[in-house]
């Protein structure tokens, strides 16, 4: 049995634990206040870059000698995998499952002969992709949402893969991260970046709005500014949605936590009680024998 | 309405920094400045490192410097997409003479390609600013 002592360093040991989880919470919640209103401060750039890149493309995308970031380079030997997730745990199976979509793509590709690498957001994805792919991670970049999550991050990112894609290092990049969707789901998605695909309703729009555009100097130049701007604006907009479902996946990790921490000290409160009560039950018995012993 | 005018937007990537109405905007495009009236032509130009004016009558409400980006201009709205936007009175001259000694600098410190061109993007960046200044 379970002594007295045992039994109240447990309950205050529960205890603290409790008030730690429930602080994160509330963090997590702020926090994920602030990354929802960036992703959403964010939206108009990427829907009127989206808009202008679809008219584009679909009329300088057809012509023989488009760039590669739109046609491709004709190959799909060597895959890129940019794997998003977080810096730190405690926050569910976020980073697993994020994890888990970029390892089930790499199996498919290696089954399929071929090569694959990885270029890790955040130190968990590194943590957990280090044991199984160790030799084909290229880069890490840790710490973007210090001092806060600028664009800046994710200029270095698309700046370092360009880079990587014009010495001709892969031929296909997607990118992995989790999406969000409301507090308690995210949903890891997988979006290919290089060579860039046009969303099914972009040129239609992109049309409707104004009709053909004139472009100057050229339809060519803009689209080989705006395609490496755009590979940068769709990193940057998997970080935001990233950090976004980091902090609400932590969130609801920490309310279940606090939870169970809750429902542990109710049950060890019952136990100590009952035991407090057996020890004083024993005691009384022990004087009334020993009174009638005399 | 009393007179037409262009829905004038500017748009960072970090959020949407101004939308407005305005009668006429001066958009410094790749191959020289050009003028959004309403009724413009649709078209879409590059945006070279310089000064968009907006003007509301015939006087110039308000200055803002752009360090490139894009300008897409319909029949009535004109949107810039720009990575770096500052309204000329808040930039502070001497701050930006110190980046530009500092990229100098770096210019002559690089030692691969790649901090050489980013070295040479910023100076352009600062000397388009002065200028900016005037």
């Amino acid at each position: 049995m379970a002594n007295l002592n045992d039994l109240k360093l447990r309950i205050s040991s529960v205890k603290s634990t409790q008030k730690i989880t429930s602080a994160m919470k509330m963090v997590a919640a702020a926090k994920l206040r602030r990354a929802q209103e960036q992703a959403e401060a964010s939206r108009p750039y990427a829907e009127r870059m989206e808009r202008m890149l679809g008219s584009l493309a679909a009329s300088a995308g057809k012509q023989p000698g488009a760039s590669p970031l739109l046609a491709g380079t004709g190959k799909d030997d060597v895959h890129l995998l940019i794997v998003a997730a977080a810096d730190r745990g405690l926050c569910g199976g976020f980073n697993s499952n994020i994890v888990k979509e970029a390892r089930k793509k790499a199996h498919e590709l290696i089954k399929a002969g071929k090569t694959v690498k990885f270029y890790c957001i955040g130190r968990k994805s590194r943590d957990q992709l280090r044991r199984e792919f160790g030799p084909n991670i290229v880069d890490t970049i840790e710490d973007i949402a210090k001092p806060s999550l600028g664009f800046d991050k994710a200029a270095t990112v698309s700046d370092y893969v360009l880079r990587m894609f014009d010495a001709g290092e892969f031929d296909v990049c997607t990118i992995f991260y989790a999406k969000f969707k409301s507090v308690i789901v995210q949903i890891p998605t997988a979006q290919q970046l290089i060579p860039f695909e046009a969303e099914g309703d972009a040129d239609a729009s992109g049309l409707a709005d104004g009709g053909i555009y004139d472009y100057e100097p050229s339809d060519e130049k803009i689209l080989s500014d705006l395609l490496p701007r755009n590979i940068s604006i769709q990193i940057f907009k998997a970080m935001l949605e990233n950090a976004a479902s980091e902090h609400g996946a932590r969130m609801s990790a920490m309310d279940s936590a606090t939870r169970n921490a809750g429902e542990m000290i109710d049950r060890l409160s019952i136990q100590y009680n009952r035991t407090r009560q057996a020890n004083i039950t024993n005691e009384l018995i022990e004087i009334i024998s020993a009174k009638e012993a005399l | 309405m009393a007179k037409e005018q262009v829905e004038f937007e500017l748009v960072s990537p970090e959020k949407l920094l101004l939308s407005q109405s305005v009668d006429m905007v001066v958009v410094p495009g790749e191959d020289g400045d050009f003028g959004v009236l309403p009724r413009h032509a649709p078209m879409i130009s590059t945006v070279r490192p310089g000064v968009i004016a907006i003007y509301s009558g015939k006087e110039i409400s308000e200055r803002i410097f752009v360090a490139g980006g894009f300008a897409e201009v319909t029949t009535e709205r004109c949107t810039v997409l720009a990575e770096v936007a500052q309204p000329i009175g808040e930039i502070d001259k001497a701050a930006v003479q110190q980046q530009l000694q500092d990229a100098k600098e770096d210019l002559s410190d690089a030692k691969d390609d790649a901090a050489r061109d980013a070295a040479r993007k910023q100076i352009e960046l600062s000397e388009a600013m002065l200028t900016a200044i005037g």
